[in-house]
């Protein structure tokens, strides 16, 4: 008999506790008897309609091809300059930032990883674009499309010229964030590209005062250094220098043929204009070549090294992952370590799940995040190595040429070059004959 | 000279090559991608039985007047006279006043209807999202007082600012044709 009464008490406390935690329909919704009310439903005003995801894709493509246009055919500054306002005005300002292209990496990579994450077409377009466009026509995105790269143009007013070498090893950084980027986003654990954003908060007017600081000192940065964030943090810019590598057109600084003026030499802010070389000094051949021949087997080295650190770190580079962090900390409340509860823990202590069954999902997450090192750090490692490499490699130029890779297509080197001026006047004097 | 031509024409094949591999390979990811598309947009949303009702949505909106409010789902309301999403712990008297309300903004409006039911409404230009009221609702009422993602105000940030700082995990990426959980009879 008592035992029975323990039962009932177990199962009312029990059910009571449940209530706590889920709060159950505890009083019956009334029958109005005396006046004839009529329950209301709650409003749902819709999200953006998704017709306006597809208006924002054409315009996209009409951007891309028109600076593919004005890059390649008409070769006119003031027209890119146009162009990149609209985009800074259409893409920054009125769409207010999301999606972009840039931060669209991580959604691509997220649907390759996760099963269940679908990635929306607009956001699939976002991504694919500027990238075929980069394999056509060259940068011609990051020329007047990004509204990330086109708020730090307008602010570059005293530019300052970086040497090579620091040039190279700044980039160092883009390639990390871009590793850095896919590991988290393919792991589910945050998109940090978003997250770090600079200039999105600048769209906005509006936002964490943390990465509003930051953007307020890369636009300071920007007044002197030609587009920071472009040449040394941009993920998607690691992507579009790759392809842009091959393109099948692409900027050139003079129209025709170039004459050795030199006039051009300074005329690039981001420093992308790559002078003629003489040719290889016989004393440095024999040097360079032993250490081409070194770095070459020190490659496989060096990637396995960055390899085997980033696995190492998995147990930091996890944390960034929610399941990790509340796992850790159910940990150290369960041994008594702290003593006071987060909202985490109460939200999971909440639901009733074992925390054995939270050990182990957050061990599978980090085991994801030691396999998801080694490809990290042996990428890493790789740009380093091929980094080495290039500096052991002697490329013959007779000419004055915008770098394939770090030439942004803004345009401003055309007009130093004399050659351009004799083709506008050319133009000129045809538009007046036919007139 | 000859050879000198060979070693250009080598170089041209082997960089048409690559950029006829690039291109394969973003068709191929594109492919890819097609066989798992979405058509329509996904947008943030709260999933009223996994929100605590923290306070974290009233402050990590990039917004400054945060895109999460209140919602009543007033099917699941027991339209109750004393009601613990309404009155403050201890209210100094059972009626509208100031005082005794527990909204910090007195964003909820409290209506007679019949003796002994009342009905409450939200203002959404007072809400401020930090799920007072939710909290007093669902542990001792019916709970039908939920944060919900209104999407008429969120940006739907590629990373929502507020999912990144959600300790419970609430917050998931539903479809835009049905942007809202709210909570429905027989399901609290």
């Amino acid at each position: 008999m008592i035992r029975f009464g323990y039962i009932i008490i177990g199962i009312a406390l029990s059910l009571i506790l449940c209530g706590v935690t889920i709060g159950a329909e505890r009083f019956p919704p009334p029958d109005f008897i005396e006046t004839d009310h009529v329950i209301p439903s709650p409003t749902v005003p819709g999200p953006r309609q998704d017709i306006y995801e597809y208006i924002d894709v054409v315009v996209l493509l009409a951007a891309l091809g028109l600076s593919s246009y004005l890059v390649l055919k008409r070769r006119s500054r003031r027209a890119i300059f146009v162009l990149m306002v609209f985009s800074l005005l259409y893409f920054g300002f009125y769409r207010e930032g999301c999606v972009c292209s840039v931060g669209a990496i991580q959604n691509i990579v997220l649907s390759v990883f996760d099963r269940d994450y679908a990635v929306p077409i607009a956001v699939v377009l976002f991504f694919m674009l500027p990238l075929v466009f980069a394999l056509f026509f060259g940068r011609v995105f990051c020329a007047a499309v990004c509204p990330l790269g086109a708020i730090q143009d307008l602010v570059l007013l005293r530019p300052i010229s970086i040497p090579n070498w620091l040039e190279g090893g700044l980039r160092l950084f883009a390639y990390v964030y871009l590793a850095a980027a896919v590991l988290f986003a393919a792991t589910g654990s945050a998109f940090v590209i978003c997250r770090y954003d600079p200039f999105v908060a600048f769209f906005r007017l509006n936002g964490n005062l943390n990465i509003l600081i930051i953007g307020a000192c890369l636009l300071v940065i920007s007044v002197f250094v030609g587009r920071p964030y472009c040449r040394f943090i941009c993920p998607y810019g690691i992507l579009l220098r790759q392809l842009s590598r091959l393109s099948k057109w692409r900027v050139t600084i003079t129209p025709d043929e170039c004459i050795q003026c030199r006039l051009c030499e300074d005329s690039c802010p981001f420093g992308a204009i790559k002078k003629p070389t003489t040719d290889w000094p016989m004393t440095e051949y024999g040097k360079s070549k032993k250490r081409l021949a070194v770095l070459l087997l020190l490659l496989p080295v060096l990637m396995f090294l960055c390899g085997w650190t980033g696995s190492g770190l998995k147990k930091v580079t996890s944390r960034m992952h929610a399941t990790v962090r509340l796992a850790d900390r159910i940990y150290l409340e369960d041994t008594g370590e702290v003593e006071d509860i987060t909202d985490a823990s109460l939200a999971f202590r909440a639901t009733g799940k074992e925390p054995k069954e939270l050990y182990e999902e957050a061990s599978n997450i980090r085991a994801g995040f030691g396999l998801g090192g080694w490809f990290f750090g042996g990428f890493v490692g790789l740009v380093i190595g091929l980094k080495l490499i290039n500096v052991s490699v002697w490329r013959k130029r007779t000419d004055y040429e915008a770098g394939r890779a770090g030439c942004l297509a803004c345009g401003r080197c055309f007009k130093y070059c004399p050659k351009e001026h004799e083709r506008l006047k050319k133009r000129l004097l045809q538009n007046e004959n036919s007139y | 000279m000859s050879e000198n031509k060979n070693n250009i024409s080598r170089r041209h094949f082997l960089r048409d090559g690559f950029w006829a591999g690039c291109l394969a390979g973003l068709a191929g990811l594109a492919g890819f991608l097609v066989t798992k598309l979405k058509k329509t947009n996904t947008v943030w949303q709260i999933d009223p039985h996994t929100c605590i009702a923290c306070g974290n949505c009233a402050t990590y909106c990039v917004l400054e007047d945060s895109a999460v409010k209140c919602v009543h789902a007033y099917p699941v309301c027991g339209y109750c006279k004393i009601c613990f999403g309404f009155f403050g712990p201890e209210p100094v008297d059972i009626n509208e006043g100031a005082e005794n309300q527990l909204c910090p903004t007195g964003a909820i409006t409290r209506i007679f209807i019949e003796e002994p039911y009342y009905e409450y409404h939200i203002d959404e230009s007072l809400c401020n999202g930090c799920g007072k009221c939710v909290k007093g609702c669902n542990t001792f009422g019916n709970g039908s007082l939920s944060l919900q993602v209104r999407h008429d105000r969120c940006l739907n940030c590629n990373e929502c600012s507020i999912a990144a700082a959600c300790p419970s995990g609430a917050y998931k990426r539903v479809p835009a044709n049905e942007p809202y959980m709210l909570k429905k009879v027989g399901h609290a």
